[in-house]
């Protein structure tokens, strides 16, 4: 499967809804390279503002510039939005300012700046405030057409971005639809619930659990918040059997969310995949990392049998 | 660079006077309520009352007027002085003063922006104003409008590291727009600023972030005129002001005190500075 870059394609997308929209701003706190703002900036320097390694103030700014009526798009890595928690808490969600926190380099993505730069709490914390809306793109085509989308919805957001060239998943038909999941693949025996670059994972495990005779549905849950909880219902009604999967710690992310699903309403077994509750390492490669932190397709595989087991004991 | 005009004796007692009176609404509120900042609402009654009833381009009948001025008061818990002066402009009834951090007012502990009429933005977590009044002022020059924005904060507030960002940020942009006043009490929650933090200096700390800096004395209502018809005047930078004023001012006991930043007067001291108060208010 041809790969290609989310961020750089956020990063295009950004700038031609830039010329369409007038009233998109875009605030980076010096990583403008990294998270690929510069199309954006090359083009209408007047509504792009680089503050700097102020990443309290850069939220704050932000918030300033929306309650003057624009649409900013505030950009640095995701671990670093952490630093800026009681700014996105206050003056983003309490304050509903229309505030769109774009968080790259997400999960072990920047895996050669090791943990320093990793980040495993993000959609947690994001997804604990009231009024914020949480997305998680999963290719390049997602990353592209979310940005009208997350522009136009009136909201904070918060963005989830990876470093990472991963497979192009998606074709021009998809539509970004927030607080809707989507079915990549039709299943009968479990479910792959993934979010970011674990989705393409999933796809792949998917293959070799068919071979198995495990009929797995796959789907991309961008949304993390608000959730398709009726979606993650009937595939629990459906099959029994849930898996859930993300570059994030296992607690308070999507596996969180989809737990806290289940156990509302028709409980399933469910197995989360993530980073276990850890700190990571350096490596030299991505993928590595991911295999390391037990988030290899072959476990998807191994997870996905044992809930299929549990669910026929 | 001046183009200050002189204040009539007439305009100044009668902003005076609302000062005074908008110090009676604060004990009024905070003794009603049994929770409250007296010293810090206190300090900042001529700060406030010279943006709210004169200086800023505001009008109660239309709060969500695209040009006006806006006020940020970054010391949200100053917000029972702010929420007398709004009421008394005439953004909402005083009646309601009396609802003040009862479930289901519209008057919240601190300010927010979405539950109270005149107030621009949510505050109550220091240090956020400056960085949000700049993003405002950008905002401003984008689309090509042409309001000032007010930034008020603490100076135990000036030790909050994001409000320095937020100055960095303001003084890259040149954003002549924005004019930040410090309410240079010198007390803050836990006891005086300078045993707390050291923030001194302020006009010293605030040029070496570019801004045009003017020191006055907080509680003289002329000086404060002054001082924001100059802001209005400086061009190519953003204004700070440092207001030397007095905690708790007005209440003999409560000045200089900081076990009077955030504690309501039981009824005997509050029969004590309403009258105090009022007896000041009769010789204005």
């Amino acid at each position: 499967m041809r790969k290609a870059s989310m961020r750089r394609a956020y990063g295009e997308a950004l700038a031609e809804y830039g010329a369409e929209n007038p009233d998109v701003a875009v605030v980076v706190a010096d990583v403008s390279s990294s998270v690929q703002t510069g199309f954006f900036a090359k083009r209408f320097p007047e509504r792009f503002f680089n503050v700097g390694i102020t990443e309290q103030a850069m939220v704050d700014v932000a918030a300033g510039l929306a309650l003057g009526g624009m649409i900013p798009f505030a950009n640095t890595f995701a671990v670093l939005f952490l630093r800026a928690a009681e700014q996105i808490r206050t003056c983003v969600a309490y304050a509903k300012t229309n505030v769109k926190l774009v968080g790259s380099y997400s999960g072990m993505s920047n895996f050669k700046d090791g943990p320093t730069h990793h980040v495993e709490c993000d959609t947690a914390t994001m997804r604990s405030m009231p009024n914020i809306t949480v997305f998680e793109v999963a290719d390049a085509v997602e990353a592209r057409k979310a940005v009208p989308v997350i522009a136009e919805y009136d909201g904070p957001v918060y963005l989830r971005i990876s470093r990472a060239e991963v497979p192009i998943i998606f074709d021009e038909s998809y539509e970004v639809k927030i607080g809707r999941g989507t079915i990549l693949r039709d299943g009968s025996d479990a479910a792959l619930i993934a979010s970011g670059v674990m989705v393409s994972r999933c796809l792949d495990a998917a293959e070799k659990l068919a071979k198995e005779g495990i009929d797995a549905y796959v789907v991309n849950m961008s949304s993390i918040k608000p959730l398709d909880v009726k979606l993650v219902w009937k595939l629990a009604r459906e099959t029994g059997a849930i898996v859930t999967a993300e570059d994030h710690s296992v607690i308070g992310g999507l596996g969180g969310a989809v737990a806290e699903a289940l156990g509302q309403e028709s409980p399933a077994n469910l197995e989360r995949i993530g980073i276990p509750d850890t700190f990571t390492e350096t490596a030299l490669s991505y993928d590595e990392l991911l295999d390391h932190y037990g988030m290899s397709v072959e476990r998807i595989v191994e997870a996905t049998r044992l809930t299929v087991e549990r669910r026929k004991r | 660079m001046t183009n200050v005009v002189y204040h009539p004796e007439d305009l100044v007692r009668d902003l005076d006077r609302i000062a005074q009176s908008l110090r009676i609404d604060v004990v009024d509120m905070i003794h009603r309520r049994k929770a409250g900042h007296p010293g810090g609402s206190l300090s900042a009654a001529e700060i406030v009352t010279a943006l709210i009833f004169h200086h800023m381009r505001i009008d109660p009948k239309r709060p969500g007027w695209e040009e006006r001025d806006r006020f940020i008061l970054s010391k949200g818990h100053a917000c029972s002085l702010l929420y007398a002066a709004l009421a008394r402009r005439g953004f909402f009834p005083r009646e309601e003063l009396k609802t003040w951090g009862h479930l289901g007012s519209r008057l919240q502990g601190h300010p927010d922006r979405l539950k109270t009429v005149g107030v621009d933005m949510t505050t109550g977590m220091e240090g956020h104003g400056v960085a949000v009044g700049a993003g405002l002022c950008l905002s401003a020059r984008i689309k090509n409008l042409s309001y000032n924005v007010y930034v008020l904060v603490g100076d135990g507030e000036c030790q909050c590291g994001v409000l320095w960002e937020g100055a960095m940020i303001a003084s890259k942009y040149r954003l002549s727009e924005l004019t930040v006043i410090v309410d240079h009490n010198h007390v803050q929650l836990d006891g005086p600023v300078h045993e707390i933090l050291p923030v001194d200096s302020l006009v010293d700390k605030w040029r070496a972030f570019n801004f045009a800096t003017l020191e006055i004395d907080g509680n003289n209502m002329r000086e404060v005129l002054d001082a924001l018809d100059m802001a209005r005047e400086i061009r190519n930078k953003p204004t700070a002001i440092i207001a030397h004023t007095t905690k708790g001012r007005g209440v003999s006991f409560m000045e200089n005190k900081s076990a009077w930043h955030g504690r309501p007067p039981n009824d005997e001291e509050y029969a004590q500075a309403i009258s105090e108060l009022r007896r000041r208010l009769e010789e204005l």
